[in-house]
C-alpha cells in the first residue's frame, strides 16, 4: 500500500498532545520529563479543561514547563509550589489546580509545604516525579536516592549511616486524612504512561470535585545523572528503584 | 485476518536520538540514522522496515519529545 493513502486524519493513532506547543524542549535525550509533559497536555485536553488549568511550575528541571504546554501557570519559589497551589486554588475555586514538582522540590526544601498542603486536604493535585537525583545542578544526592547509589555528592554510594535512608514521601502523605489519591506510576513502558494518564485523569477529577489532595507519584529516570543511556536507565529503574519505590495505590479513596 | 499496515511520520528537527522508541518497537521498524544528523546533531529516527509496521503506536507513547505521528489502516 502507498503511504501517502495512510497518512489521512481518519487513520491517525497518535500524534502530539495540541497543548504541547512546538517550543523545542531544554530535557536532555530520553528524560522521563517529557513523557509526563505529553500525558497531563492530554488528560485536559480529554477532561476540557484547557481554560481552566493553572499548573505551578517548581524549581527543578521542570523549571521551564510553563514554556511547553499552553495552559496558565505560576512559577514557585523552590519548593512552595504546593503553598502557591493552595492560594491559588483558594482564591479561585472553579479552577483546576495541579504542581508538577521533581524530588530535590517536593521532598527535600518543600517537604514542610507539601505535607501541610496535604494534611489540609487543599484540593489540588500534585504530579510528584521522583528520579532519586539533583538532575538540574548536576546530579547531587536528594532525599530519595537509593541506599548505595552513587551521585556526585555521594561518589562512593549513600551511606546510610551517614546521609540517612531514602525518604518515601509519599507512604508518609498517604497517611494524612487530606489525602484522597496517593498513588506511584512509571512511564518507561507504552502500558506504563496508559496507567499514568488514568492516574492523573482521576487526580484532576479528583481536584474539580473537592475531594481532596491527590498525588501521583511518577517513579523517572535522569539517565544523564545516572549517566546511562536512556534504555539503559530505564532497565536499572525497574532493577533497583521499583523494589524501594513500589509501583501502586498506597491510598485510593 | 484483514492485515493492519501503520505508518510513523518522525518530526526529524524535533528527535533528539533517545532510541526509547526503537526499544519499544515490537517490529523491530525503526532505527536511529546512523549517519545523518538534525540540526542539532541528534541522530534522529527512521523507519528501517516500513513494511513491518503494525500501526501500534508504542514508539509514540514513549517518545519523551512528541516527535512521532502513528498512522493505521486496514489493508
Amino acid at each position: 500500500m502507498d503511504t501517502n493513502n495512510i497518512i489521512s486524519p481518519e487513520n491517525l493513532v497518535y500524534a502530539k498532545p495540541e497543548l504541547m506547543n512546538d517550543n523545542h524542549m531544554h530535557y536532555c535525550p530520553g528524560c522521563s520529563h517529557g513523557v509526563v509533559h505529553k500525558v497531563i497536555a492530554d488528560v485536559i485536553m480529554e477532561l476540557g479543561l484547557q481554560e481552566k488549568t493553572i499548573g505551578i511550575a517548581p524549581v527543578g528541571c521542570a523549571v521551564f514547563a510553563y514554556k511547553y504546554l499552553d495552559i496558565d501557570w505560576q512559577e514557585a519559589a523552590h519548593g512552595r509550589a504546593p503553598a502557591l497551589a493552595t492560594a491559588t486554588k483558594r482564591l479561585l475555586p472553579d479552577r483546576m489546580v495541579f504542581t508538577y514538582q521533581g524530588d530535590g522540590d517536593l521532598a527535600a526544601i518543600g517537604t514542610a509545604e507539601t505535607i501541610h498542603a496535604a494534611n489540609r486536604g487543599e484540593n489540588i493535585a500534585i504530579i510528584f516525579i521522583n528520579n532519586g537525583i539533583y538532575g538540574m545542578t548536576g546530579g547531587q544526592m536528594a532525599p530519595t536516592t537509593l541506599k548505595d547509589m552513587k551521585t556526585s555528592t555521594s561518589p562512593d554510594g549513600r551511606n546510610v549511616q551517614t546521609m540517612g535512608n531514602p525518604l518515601k514521601i509519599l507512604d508518609m502523605l498517604a497517611l494524612l486524612d487530606g489525602v484522597c489519591l496517593a498513588t506511584r506510576t512509571s512511564v518507561h513502558t507504552p502500558a506504563a504512561v496508559k496507567k499514568t494518564r488514568r492516574m492523573i485523569r482521576l487526580a484532576f477529577e479528583n481536584s474539580m470535585a473537592g475531594k481532596g489532595t491527590s498525588i501521583v507519584e511518577v517513579v523517572s529516570t535522569c539517565n544523564a545523572g545516572w549517566k546511562m543511556t536512556p534504555a539503559a536507565a530505564n532497565d536499572w529503574m525497574v532493577e533497583h528503584m521499583f523494589p524501594v519505590y513500589p509501583i501502586g495505590d498506597l491510598k485510593n479513596i | 485476518m484483514a492485515k493492519v499496515k501503520g505508518y510513523v511520520e518522525v518530526n526529524t528537527a524535533r528527535c533528539k536520538g533517545c532510541n526509547l522508541c526503537v526499544v519499544a518497537c515490537p517490529t523491530d521498524v525503526l532505527e536511529l540514522q546512523p549517519r545523518e544528523v538534525n540540526d542539532r546533531g541528534y541522530h534522529y529516527v527512521y523507519m528501517k522496515n516500513p513494511d513491518e509496521c503494525i500501526g501500534c503506536a508504542n514508539c509514540g507513547y514513549v517518545c519523551p519529545d512528541g516527535c512521532l505521528t502513528v498512522y493505521r489502516k486496514k489493508a
